[in-house]
Parts: C-alpha cells; structure tokens; sequence
C-alpha cells in the first residue's frame, strides 16, 4: 500500500477524534452552521459511525439573518440524510428583534450567536459539541486544543487549557462543564475544499458565482438577500457576479467578484487569492484581538 | 503553489489531483524568540505564499507598534498568538501553524522556549515526525539546546535539523557553522539521536531556507525546506511494525452486525490475517475492514477503520487488536518515564486515572525511582514530582493493560495521567517495560477466609474512619464509639493517628508525601483487621480526599463507613487539648494541617457530624445507627 495523503491522514485523525467524543462523553451534539466546514464536519461524522446512524443529534443555532439558501440548504441535507436537526432562536433576540443594523454587529452576535448557543447546550443539557472552526482561521485559534474545557458559564480560560499528547483525549469534566471539540482543528481552508472536491460533498450554491444584488457597505460587497435591509432612498442594488469564501448572516457577509462556478475554480481562484478567509467576515475587524475576546466570552 | 495554477480546466483537475496525494509531516520546532524560532517559521509560511495581503497589512502596523525590527516587517509577529502574549512578547502556549509546499503538507508545533519549556515541548514533540533546534550561530550549543535535544530524543523523534542561526551576524562563517555542528553532533549522539542534518541559515533574509545562498558557497548540504519535504514520515515507518488497533468503540447497527472501530497505530492487516485480541488473547480472524464506499482489502497505520471479526467473541472499548505472532505486553505494573505537567504535584501512592490507547484505568506510583535532572543530564534522589519535572518511576494499575515500551510504538506506548478530583491532565508518561515477573507478587489464596472468622466472631466487620481537622474531637468519639461497641459485645480495635505514628509510622513527618504513605500505611493495616474479622474504628486527620478514597477502596464495598467530624477551624483551634495550634501558630510546628498545610473536607461523607451541634455521645449515636442501617450491627 502506498503512503497515506494528508487528506487520508487529516480524515483518520477527525474520525478517531469524533469516535473517542462520543465514547467519552454522555450527550454529545454537532452544531451545525451550514457552511463549507459543517458539510465536511457532517461527512466525516458520517464515515465514522458508517453502517450505524450518527449517534447524535444536530443543532443550529438560527439568528433569522442567515441566507435564504442556506436554510433550505440545511433543511434539504437533513430531509435527504435522515437526520436529526434542533433549531434554536433566542427568544430574547426574537422579542427585541435584534438585527446587525439597529445594533450594531458585535451586539447582534453576541445576542444571537453567543448568548444562543450557550442557551441552547443549557436546554437540552449537551456535555459536548463538535464544531467545525480550525485552528488556520485566525492566529487566537492556533493555540485552540483540540477537546477544549468550557466553566459552567461557557467560558475559554486560555490557562486552563489541558495539554493534548499524542493521540489521547481527555474528556473528563466536572458536572457543569462541558467540552468543545474540534475534530478539523488541523485542516486548512485549502484541504476543506480540496476534500470537498475529492470526496464530492454539496455545499450551499453561494460558494458558486452567481449574478446576484449587491450593494457596498463600508468597502465590502453586501448582498441584498431580502427586503429586511435598509437601502437609502437613492441606494439601488446593482447585479455583480459574485460568491463567498465563508457564509454567515448576510448583512455582515462580504462576497468577492469571482467567476468562479465549480469547486476546481474555487480552488485555482483560492491558490492565486491574496486576502485571507475571514477578511468577508465583518465581526472578526472590530479591532485586533477581537476574535480572542469573542472566545472568552463563549462563541467559539 | 500559486505559480503552478493553469487556466485550462484539464490542467486543474490534474493539479488537483498532484494537491490531493500530497503525504504530511508534522514537525516541532525548537528554540527561543532570541534564536529567531517565530521569524524561522514566519519566514517558512511567508515563502509558501501563505501570508496574506490582509495579514501582511496586519503585521505592518503591529511591526510599527510591537516589532523589533525597526519598523520593517516583523515575520515573529505572524507567528505569536494571543494578544496578551504579543503585548508581553512571550509565547506561553504551542501553537500549530500549517504550510504546503508542491511535495508535501506541514504542521508545525511552535513550542515555546523558556517557560514551562517541558510540558510544552513534551505536547508539541508528542505527535512530531520530525524537530528541528534553532541555535544561534553566535551563542552556538547551549544548556538551552541540550534540554530541547534531550526531549526530542526522549519522545521519540527520529529525525533532527539543526538549523545554525543568524549566520549573517558570524559573517557567514564556514568555520563557525562547522564547529557548532560538530559539537551538536557530539553530543546528539551521547543522548542517542543519530539521523541528525545540520543547516546553515539566516531565517531573517531566507539564507538557505528555500533555495541555497550565495552567501554560503561552502555548504554543500540541501536547503531546509528540501530537508522537509524529503523525511520519511512516521506513519509510513509505522506500516512495518506489528499490527496494533486499540478498539475505541463497537459498531453495532443492528443484530447482524458488529464492527470494532479503531485507528490503527501499527502494522498493516489483510482480510483473512489472524489477530489476537488483548487483554484476553482470544485469537480471530478478519472477515472485513468496512469502508464507506465498499469493503476494502485491508488497512495500514495511519486508518481509521472498521474491523469485522469472524468469531463473535467479547471484545470492547479498551482491548487492543494485535499481530499474532507480535503481541502487545499485558501487565498491570510497569515501569515508565513520567513528565508531570500539574500544577499541584505528583505523589507517590496516590491513585490517579491513566490513558492509555482507549482504556483508562485506575493507577498509582508505586515507587519514584528518581528524577532527571535535564540540565545535568543527571538521576537525582526524588519523593514527589513538581510541575515541569521528569522522573521514572514504578506503577501499579487496578487492571491488566495492554501496551508496548514506547519507542517501539509511540500510540500503544504513551499514556495521560488525569487527576481523580480535577480532570484536567496532569502528566504525561512512556512505557519503559513490564515489570519483571520476580518482581510480580502474587496473593496467596487462603481457606480460613474473612468471612469464616467474621462467622467465629458473630460480626460484620468494617472500618469506621473519622477525619477532620487536628483538635475536632476524632480522637474523643473514637474512644466513646469502642467503649459502646465493647459492651455489646463487639471485637474492635482504635487505630489513632498520634498512637501509629509513635510505632509502625515513626519514620514517617508531616510533609505531603509522607501524609499519603502514613494513611496508605494505616487503611492497609485496617484492611488486614477487617480481614481478620474486627471492626476498625480509624481516627486520622487524613486531610486529602484521594487518601481516604483509597483507604475506602483498600476494603471491599460496604465495609467502609468515613465519618467527617465538622469543626470550624476557630472553634477546633480553641479547643486545642494538646497545644498544637499554639505551637504552630508560634511557627515551631511546621506543615500544620489547616494553617500552613490544607485540608480538604469530604464531599459526600456517610456521617456527618457537626460539633458545634453535636455532643460526642450524639456523634456516637449517629455512627451506630449508620451501621445499624447498613446492616453492619444487629
């Protein structure tokens, strides 16, 4: 047999990293965010427990901002697969209707997505959540371990942080806490679409140029997903073929122009690109740091 | 990489494919910021083309805030995480970088140098292929390099480059470069490293990084990157060795189905091939590796897998698949390397959790042989680990475990030590070999068992164990609780902390360690009662939680009864009925338990006793209802 690729390899460490998860712990979740890395996230869990059903449950935390296309993306992958998905929306957010325009993005992520996630996992009592973020994304994740320990009030203690040898996991925790676990800590953006490409996983059409509405907000190419977003009266959206590298709530989604409408062009596009991945992100550019600070305060 | 993208879309699917096959190598890299480790690494990411123009933008205004290098890009900055760490200009914590180049895919442990450099270290050299140690060519082998070449070689690395640093600042010296790798050399091969490539380099203007220098005409040797790129990998080393798969969980769908899942750490396996189940040495055969598209014809290191077995045997999370004719060792002592990485330290005799490929057991240390001191290279007399330290040392588990010594196998040989109470992990340790069967004590069964002289006696026999601070009236209960047991006719024996300590524990003072061997004594030598069929009653301080849980577990279930004695610190410290509180308040008793040593109250004790409520006669009433609910008394 010849040498493992690193596909092979990264895919065997995700795979031992999900099984060992749920050998070790009670009630495990996967959240499920829709994007590129949740499609490969859910693929690998997939092999992993292949004959068997996956034997957890999948969670999205839904902030009512996300793209049309990605819930019916998310609905069709559960439908076909036969999964189990839970939804949750906090009520708070829904009662005060939150929204990146009104306040401002770092409050509408924090109340949406932060606050969301942590009532979601006290609902239903979750002892584990697979996330599919990794440790390329931004330099605060490089030191991210792989199974990291949360206090009961959600929160990363970069000092507390169990060192990880060797193959061996430790997910032990006192009652209250919980583990986050990041099986593709150790892919990069290219080996996720160089996987998706190889093991032909679907994705959600906005990675695909597409002529779509666009408008410019603060140097960055929002498009206008539906009739909720403020347009000054002489504003009209114009039709740019764009696409994204990452996808969130569309008002703080930057697309880039791109022709790119398979995923080997989304490869050579990506090889020949010169700003990284979480540049279309407009919560990462608050200032310097401010993904740290993110993750101290529960988000992932 | 970006060079090779072609237009045609022929010509992306066959770079595609040239991307996908590409094999990986992790690699730590070693030194201090001082050796430039963080601008080496920079500068390997910056010529991978894997800066981008944002970060670029990033790094320029951090170079002006933070940078050392005059306001010029500082390729360290890319590299240093977390911004209390930037601020502070010290790297506490390894962090993982990734490259590519056109051969192969990276990982990089960046482990930081000074502080804490063993736990670190040890973390980022656990899973590396290959290291490479930064010296810097004006300083060349330091202390500082001996340490970091000692763990490498310890963990297992085979391979190590050395990259001679900042030549520009020796005036690219050939006679500097061939000194300093001569006496790395040297001493590499004392330590037992021996495939060693030493380089010439200038991390901050990319001198043999990538291409060969100019500025070194006399070094014949390849780039650093070409050294990469080229190493064999482990997983390919592991394909040759025995068959080794720790089963992590068993696949069971339905009726008809029964997969044992598992990465292979060793070896390859075919379908039809013999394996040998441990612990128990059942013997079957493969009847299918299930793969997600079809079954495969079999799998090497390196695959996570699903094994079928022909025979429907008992085989579950913790067992390990093995070669027939190589198995594992199975043993439940053995000897190991420890490197302890918790911050309260390692005691001798204090049960801890290890974890070792899927199974985790109960273990203690049995003996600390000795400490390394890494510095000296020397043993060193030791009684207990600090955080940072090494030391080798005997263990005993509480069941068989299957393993190899670890430099045959890292995965099957390597373990976590995890706290009992904390969970976190708290050391690290390498299998060395089994113990010796001499050394293996067997029990020697007996007729006349416990339960025939309990019969003789007409008793239940247990042990009631009260602890609480020194002065909480464990003592005075203790006494009243006998005298109530004697007139009813029990046999029983007071085993009291201050009497043992006059005789079987007289060698014995008061610092942590020899705490824990003082109540590890004591709850054998009740458990020797219970076995000769008396009720104990134990009045010991034994201030740690893990002490009394082993004494409890030195016993069989049922038979142990710990009573917490609950007195506030101010009330026991007034009571005071032998002066040690004064004494010690004086500063002429040292390690005194709830002033300068801690104590640690039960969490859930059988009976609880609050002496600020409760009489000493009401103390012993709640005890013996507690045994008479448990069926201990009549």
């Amino acid at each position: 047999m010849r040498a493992l690729s690193h596909l092979d390899t990264l895919e065997a460490e995700s795979i031992h990293i999900l099984r060992e998860s749920v050998a070790e712990s009670e009630r495990p979740v996967l959240l499920y965010s829709i994007g590129k890395d949740s499609s490969v996230l859910l693929h690998l869990a997939r092999k992993a427990f292949h004959p068997a059903r996956l034997p957890f449950q999948l969670l999205h935390v839904d902030t009512t901002w996300k793209f049309r296309e990605m819930i019916s993306f998310r609905d069709r992958t559960v439908d076909e697969l036969g999964l189990t998905l839970l939804v949750h929306q906090n009520p708070e957010c829904l009662a005060q209707n939150i929204n990146p325009f009104t306040h401002g993005s770092a409050v509408h992520t924090d109340m949406w997505k932060t606050q969301g996630l942590k009532q979601a996992l006290d609902k239903y009592g979750f002892t584990l959540a697979f996330c599919g973020a990794r440790r390329d994304e931004e330099r605060s994740r490089a030191k991210e371990r792989i199974f990291s320990v949360r206090s009961p009030q959600h929160q990363w203690d970069p000092r507390r942080q169990r060192p990880e040898l060797w193959k061996l996991y430790n997910a032990r925790t006192a009652p209250d806490e919980s583990i986050r676990v990041f099986p593709i800590s150790n892919w990069t953006e290219l080996d996720v679409w160089i996987y998706i490409y190889r093991e032909r996983i679907p994705i959600v059409p906005l990675y695909f140029a597409a002529p779509r509405p666009v408008v410019r907000r603060s140097g960055t190419l929002i498009v206008v997903d539906d009739d909720r977003m403020p347009l000054e009266p002489d504003t009209k959206p114009e039709l740019l073929r764009v696409r994204f590298r990452t996808l969130g709530c569309y008002p703080l989604t930057g697309a880039i122009e791109s022709t790119a409408d398979s995923v080997p062009e989304i490869i050579a596009e990506m090889l020949v690109t010169t700003t990284s991945e979480r540049q279309g992100r407009l919560i990462d550019t608050d200032s310097s740091g401010s993904m740290e600070r993110k993750k101290l305060e529960g988000y992932f | 990489m970006a060079d090779a993208v072609c237009t045609g879309s022929h010509r992306i699917d066959e770079y595609l494919r040239g991307l996908r096959d590409l094999d990986l190598l992790r690699f730590i890299a070693c030194g201090s910021v001082d050796d430039g480790k963080s601008t080496l690494i920079g500068r390997l990411l910056y010529e991978s083309h894997l800066i981008f123009e944002d970060e670029l933008a990033t790094l320029k205004v951090d170079s002006a805030r933070l940078g050392t290098q005059g306001g010029a890009p500082d390729l360290a900055l890319l590299v240093d995480g977390l911004t209390a760490e930037r601020e502070q200009g010290i790297t506490i914590d390894v962090a993982y970088r990734f490259f590519a180049t056109d051969h192969r895919k990276f990982i990089v442990a960046d482990a930081p140098g000074h502080e804490q450099y063993v736990r670190n270290m040890v973390t980022g050299a656990s899973t590396a292929d290959l290291a490479i140690i930064l010296v810097d060519a004006r300083k060349g082998v330091l202390t500082q390099t001996r340490r970091h070449s000692y763990i490498v070689a310890m963990l297992g690395i085979r391979h190590v480059v050395l990259a001679v640093n900042k030549l520009d600042m020796v005036g690219y010296s050939a006679e500097v470069f061939d000194r300093i790798s001569r006496d790395y050399r040297t001493f590499a091969k004392a330590i037992g490293l021996t495939k060693i490539t030493c380089v010439p380099t200038s991390a901050r203007y990319g001198d043999n990084i990538v291409t060969l220098s100019a500025n070194t005409p006399w070094y014949q040797g390849p780039p650093l990157m070409r050294v990469l790129e080229t190493v064999e990998v482990d997983t390919t080393a592991a394909a040759g060795q025995p068959f080794r798969m720790p089963v992590q969980m068993v696949n069971r769908p339905d009726s008809g189905f029964r997969g044992l899942c598992g990465l292979v750490v060793g070896g390859t396996i075919h379908c039809g091939d013999q394996v040998c189940v441990l612990p128990s040495g059942h013997i079957s055969r493969i009847a299918a590796v299930v793969g997600w598209d079809g079954n495969k014809p079999g799998a090497v290191a390196g695959q996570s897998v699903t094994i079928v077995l022909a025979d429907d045997m008992d085989v579950g999370r913790g067992d390990v698949l093995c070669a027939v004719d190589a198995p594992a060792i199975v043993a439940d002592q053995f000897d190991a390397t420890l490197i302890w990485m918790g911050e309260e330290r390692l005691l001798p005799g204090r049960p801890y959790r290890i974890k070792i490929g899927t199974r985790v057991v109960d273990a203690t240390v049995t003996e600390l042989r000795h400490r390394i001191d890494v510095d000296k290279m020397i043993r060193v007399p030791a009684t207990h680990l600090e955080l940072n330290q090494i030391g080798v040392c005997a263990l005993r588990a509480d069941r068989k475990v299957v393993f190899d010594p670890y430099l045959d196998n890292r995965d099957t040989g390597g373990f976590i030590v995890i706290d009992r109470i904390t969970n976190n992990t708290v050391g690290a340790g390498l299998v060395r070999n089994a113990l010796a069967p001499s050394r293996n004590l067997h029990w020697q069964a007996l007729d006349v068992d416990k339960s025939a002289r309990a019969r003789l006696n007409g008793q239940r026999p247990c042990v009631v164990w009260l602890t609480g601070l020194p002065a909480a009236g464990k003592s005075t209960i203790a006494n009243l609780l006998e005298k109530r047991l004697h007139a009813l006719g029990l046999h029983t024996y007071l085993l009291d902390g201050d009497n043992v300590r006059h005789g079987l524990n007289r060698d014995l003072g008061f610092t942590d360690a020899e705490r824990v061997e003082n109540i590890r004594r004591v709850a054998e030598v009740a458990a020797l009662m219970v076995d000769a069929g008396l009720i104990v009653l134990a009045a010991f301080i034994s201030p740690f939680r893990a002490d009394r849980d082993i004494a409890r577990q030195t016993v069989s279930a049922g038979e142990f009864c710990e009573v917490f004695v609950d007195t506030s610190p101010a009330a026991a410290e007034q009571r005071d009925p032998k002066g040690l509180y004064r004494k010690a308040r004086r500063g002429e008793l040292l390690n005194f338990t709830g002033i300068d040593s801690p104590y640690e109250p039960p969490t859930d004790p059988d009976v609880h006793i609050d002496t600020s409520r409760q009489s000493p006669e009401e103390a012993v009433d709640a005890i013996v209802s507690w045994l008479r609910v448990h069926a201990l008394l009549d």
